[in-house]
C-alpha cells in the first residue's frame, strides 16, 4: 500500500493525559507524529488535535480506530491532503542590520506574501503562513542571509466534508 | 465540570453527609456492589485502610502477598463471575507493580477497577518518597485512568471508572487517589453513572448487516464459526447454541472463549490456533464462510495472514470497531453486543444441516486421534504426560470444574483437553501470556464461585513467580485444587529450543525446589505423584477433598505439544509431529 500524508481530525474533552495516551498509540505502532497542534474546536468544551502522519491507508484507518475508541475521544477522523484546507505558520528572526543591507530580503518577504511582525533595534521578526513546501522555500532564501531563530508551528486543517460533531453530542443529550 | 460530561442514575433522595475521601472510597465501592477486594496496604493508601478496617462487615479485603497477585485474583473472581474485580495498592513500588495485571485485564478484555495511593498534591513531581507518575505507566495498559486530586472528584469518577471498566468490551480502569484527597471532608452523596459522552460503549446493530450476514449463512455450503470470549463477556451462550445448531455450522473456539459451549456438543468441532487442533485450524482455509464472534483475529489464532482464509467470505461479529478489519478484512462487520446481534440474526437463518461438512471435521479429528490425541491421554510410555493427568481430571471431577491455567504447555494441553460443561469455567492468561497468574487467578476464581470445584493447573516455572499467594490459600482455608506439572524445565521455551534453536537449552533447566515441602511449609495438604499407577487415586482424592490441596505431578521431561502451527505459518502448514 501506498505511503501517503494524512491529516488525522480528533475531537475530544478536554482532560490532563489524553495527550499522552494518544500519543502512546503512535509509539506502540512506532509511527512518526510528523506534526501535532491541540487547540479548541467550534465546540465550545471539545478540544481538537490535528496530528499528521506519513504512513499507508490501513495503518492511519487502524490507528484512528485505536484513538477514536479512547474513552474521552469524541470522534476522529483521517483524511488527504486533498480532502483538507491545511496551513502552516512559520516565524523568522533575522538581525535587523540586514534588511537595510541587503534589498534581496525586502523581495523575498514581498514575493512570499509574509508580513513583518515586529521591529526592534537588533532583530526583527517576519511571520509567514503556508503550506509546508512554501515555508521551507522561503527558508531557504533566507538561509544564506543568515537566520538567527526559525520555528514553525503543526499542521491546522479542516476537511472540506463535514465532520459532525455536534449532532454526536446532541444525540447523547437526547437518549435517556 | 465532569458533571455535565457523564449520566447517572437518578436517586429520589440524596442524602448527604459530610465525610472523608477515604470513607467516601469504601462508600463507593459498596454502592458498586463490591463485597471482596484483593490489595496490599502501604503509606499513601493507609487512610482507605484504616476505613476499610471500620468497614470489614460490609467489605472483604484480602491480602495477597505481592501486588502483582491482587491484580490476577481480582481478575480470576472477574472471569468467574462476570462481575468487576477490583484490586488495591499504595504508591511507587505497590502501584508498579500491578502493571502486569493492568496489561494482562487489557489484552483479555477483564473487568477490573484498581486504586493506588498517591502521594499528597502538594508533593506531585517532586520525586518524595515512593511517588511515581501511575497514570503515566498505566496509561497503555488501561481502558481509562484518573488522578484523583480533590475529596469531592471521588464518588463521581468512581461511578465512571466502574461503569467504564464494565460496559462495551470491558477492560481495567486506574484510579490514583492522593492522600489529602483520602483525608479531606465533604458532603457525599452517590449515583452510578450510566453514559459518558465521549463514549459508546456497544454500537447499535445494523439490520441490513445482520440481514445481509443471514443471507451468506444460508447460502453457505461450508460456514464454520469461530467464537471468542465476547460470546462469554456478552452473555452469549445460548445465542451462539442456538445459531449452530439451527444452521448445522460446526464451531471452534479461541482459548478466551473456551467453556461457552459445552465440550460434548456434537457440532463443537474443538481450538483453533497454535496449539488447537488439526480440523479446526486446517479447515479454516477450506470453508466458504467464516463467521467469527467475538474474536479478534490474534496472531496465536491466524498464523500468516496472508493465507489465512483467503477462500472464504468472512463475517465479523464484533463490539469494539477498531478490532473490525485490523488483521482480517471483513466482508461484513455485525457491531454490537454478540447477545443482541445473534439473536436478531436468529429469526433470518435457515434450518441447515451441513453433514458432508461437519463430518470434515471428524474425520480430520480422527487423524490426529490417532497421531496425537491418544499418545497424550492414554499413553503407553512410562513417563507421565501432561495430557493423562487432565484426563484423570475431567473424570474425577465430571466436567465440573472450573479450570485455571498459567502460560505454557501445560496451559495449550489443559486448553486442549479440559472439558467443560459450563460457560465461564476456562480461565487462563491468553493475551498477554503471563506467567504466575494462575494460583492468583484460582484465587479469585475460588472466591468468585464458592460453589465451584476450581483447580489450578501451573508449571514449574509459573509456579515460582507467584508461589508466596500460597499463603492467602493458607490464611482462608480456600478449597481449591492445585496441580503442578512439573517437568523440570520451562517446557514450551524448551520445546521451541528443540524444534527451532537445535536444542540449545538455554536457562530452561530448572533447579527445583521439594514443591511438596514448600506447600507444606504452608500447612497445605500436599502429594507427589511420580508414577502412573498413583495418579487416578490420588486425583480422586483431592477432587474429593473440601480442604486446599497440593498436588505435585512428575511429567516426562521433554515431551511437546502438538499440533503446532510454528509462528509465522500458515494455518495449513499445522504440525502433527
Amino acid at each position: 500500500m501506498k505511503i501517503k500524508w494524512f491529516t488525522i481530525s480528533v475531537y475530544s474533552e478536554n482532560n490532563v493525559g489524553l495527550l499522552n495516551r494518544i500519543s502512546g498509540i503512535f509509539l506502540k505502532r512506532h509511527i512518526n507524529i510528523e506534526s501535532l497542534n491541540v487547540s479548541k474546536s467550534e465546540i465550545d468544551g471539545v478540544s481538537k488535535f490535528t496530528i499528521v502522519v506519513n504512513t499507508t491507508e490501513k495503518w492511519v484507518h487502524n490507528i484512528v480506530g485505536q484513538i477514536e475508541k479512547q474513552i474521552e475521544v469524541i470522534k476522529a477522523f483521517y483524511h488527504t491532503d486533498e480532502e483538507t484546507i491545511y496551513q502552516e505558520s512559520a516565524l523568522f528572526k533575522i538581525a535587523s542590520s540586514l534588511l537595510f543591507d541587503e534589498r534581496r530580503i525586502q523581495n523575498i518577504i514581498k514575493e512570499n506574501n509574509s508580513q513583518i511582525v515586529t521591529v526592534a533595534r537588533e532583530f526583527f521578526v517576519i511571520a509567514k503562513t503556508g503550506r509546508r513546501n512554501e515555508i521551507d522555500e522561503m527558508h531557504e532564501q533566507l538561509k544564506p542571509f543568515g537566520i538567527m531563530q526559525f520555528v514553525r508551528s503543526g499542521r491546522i486543517s479542516v476537511s472540506k466534508d463535514e465532520m459532525q460533531i455536534t449532532a454526536l453530542l446532541n444525540e447523547f443529550y437526547q437518549d435517556k | 465540570m465532569e458533571t455535565l460530561k457523564i449520566k447517572t442514575e437518578e436517586t429520589p433522595k440524596k442524602t448527604k453527609m459530610k465525610i472523608t475521601g477515604a470513607e467516601a472510597i469504601i462508600h463507593c465501592l459498596v454502592a458498586e456492589g463490591v463485597d471482596l477486594l484483593y490489595g496490599y496496604p502501604g503509606g499513601a493508601i493507609m487512610p482507605v485502610y484504616d476505613e476499610l478496617y471500620k468497614f470489614q462487615d460490609k467489605l472483604t479485603h484480602v491480602l495477597t502477598r505481592h501486588e502483582q497477585g491482587a491484580t490476577h485474583a481480582a481478575q480470576g473472581y472477574a472471569r468467574v463471575s462476570g462481575r468487576v474485580g477490583v484490586a488495591m495498592a499504595t504508591s511507587g513500588p505497590g502501584a508498579t507493580n500491578l502493571v502486569t495485571g493492568l496489561a494482562d485485564a487489557q489484552i483479555d478484555s477483564t473487568p477490573m477497577v484498581c486504586i493506588t495511593g498517591q502521594v499528597a498534591r502538594h508533593l506531585l513531581g517532586s520525586d518524595a518518597f515512593q511517588e511515581t507518575d501511575i497514570i503515566g505507566i498505566s496509561t497503555p495498559v488501561t481502558k481509562w485512568n484518573y488522578q484523583i486530586t480533590k475529596a469531592t472528584e471521588i464518588p463521581e469518577i468512581m461511578a465512571k471508572a466502574f461503569y467504564i471498566a464494565k460496559s462495551g468490551r470491558p477492560g481495567p480502569v486506574l484510579i490514583d487517589i492522593t492522600k489529602n484527597a483520602q483525608f479531606d471532608e465533604f458532603e457525599f452523596s452517590y449515583q452510578k453513572c450510566t453514559a459518558v459522552r465521549s463514549y459508546k460503549p456497544v454500537p447499535k446493530p445494523d439490520i441490513p448487516a445482520i440481514e445481509a450476514a443471514a443471507a451468506l449463512i444460508n447460502n453457505a455450503k461450508k460456514p464454520y464459526i469461530i467464537w471468542g470470549q465476547g460470546v462469554i463477556l456478552g452473555k452469549a451462550e445460548k445465542q451462539l447454541k442456538a445459531l449452530i445448531e439451527k444452521a448445522g455450522i460446526p464451531a471452534a473456539w479461541t482459548i478466551m472463549g473456551a467453556s461457552a459451549i459445552e465440550s460434548d456438543h456434537p457440532l463443537n468441532v474443538g481450538m483453533v490456533g497454535m496449539h488447537g487442533n488439526y480440523g479446526p485450524n486446517v479447515l479454516t482455509n477450506e470453508c466458504d464462510l467464516l463467521l467469527a464472534i467475538g474474536m479478534r483475529f490474534d496472531d496465536r489464532v491466524t498464523g500468516d495472514l496472508n493465507t489465512y482464509a483467503k477462500q472464504a467470505k468472512v463475517v465479523h461479529f464484533e463490539i469494539d470497531k477498531a478490532e473490525v478489519n485490523k488483521n482480517v478484512h471483513a466482508d461484513i462487520a455485525v457491531l454490537g453486543d454478540s447477545r443482541e446481534t445473534l439473536e436478531l440474526l436468529l429469526p433470518f437463518v435457515n434450518e441447515n444441516k451441513h453433514e458432508a461438512w461437519v463430518n470434515e471435521f471428524k474425520k480430520k479429528y480422527e487423524i490426529e486421534f490417532n497421531e496425537v490425541i491418544q499418545k497424550d491421554i492414554h499413553p503407553t510410555k512410562e513417563g507421565l504426560t501432561m495430557g493423562e493427568v487432565i484426563e484423570e481430571i475431567n473424570l474425577a471431577s465430571g466436567h465440573e470444574a472450573v479450570i485455571v491455567t498459567d502460560v505454557g504447555q501445560h496451559q495449550m494441553i489443559s486448553c486442549r483437553y479440559a472439558k467443560f460443561k459450563h460457560s465461564k469455567s476456562n480461565i487462563t492468561s491468553g493475551g498477554l501470556g503471563t506467567m504466575g497468574f494462575a494460583l492468583p487467578a484460582a484465587i479469585g476464581a475460588k472466591m468468585g464461585a464458592m460453589d465451584r470445584e476450581v483447580v489450578a493447573i501451573i508449571g514449574d516455572g509459573g509456579l515460582q513467580m507467584t508461589i508466596q499467594e500460597l499463603g492467602v490459600i493458607f490464611q482462608h482455608n480456600l478449597p481449591l485444587k492445585i496441580v503442578v506439572l512439573n517437568n523440570d524445565h520451562l517446557g514450551m521455551v524448551r520445546q521451541w529450543q528443540e524444534l527451532f534453536f537445535d536444542r540449545r537449552y538455554a536457562s530452561t533447566v530448572m533447579v527445583n525446589p521439594d514443591f511438596v515441602k514448600i506447600a507444606e511449609g504452608y500447612h497445605i495438604e500436599a502429594k507427589k505423584v511420580s508414577q502412573r499407577k498413583d495418579l487416578k487415586a490420588t486425583i480422586q482424592e483431592m477432587i474429593a477433598s473440601d480442604k486446599p490441596y497440593f498436588l505435585e505431578v512428575k511429567v516426562e521431561k521433554e515431551d511437546n505439544v502438538f499440533p503446532m502451527i510454528p509462528s509465522g505459518a500458515s494455518v495449513t502448514d499445522i504440525r502433527l509431529k
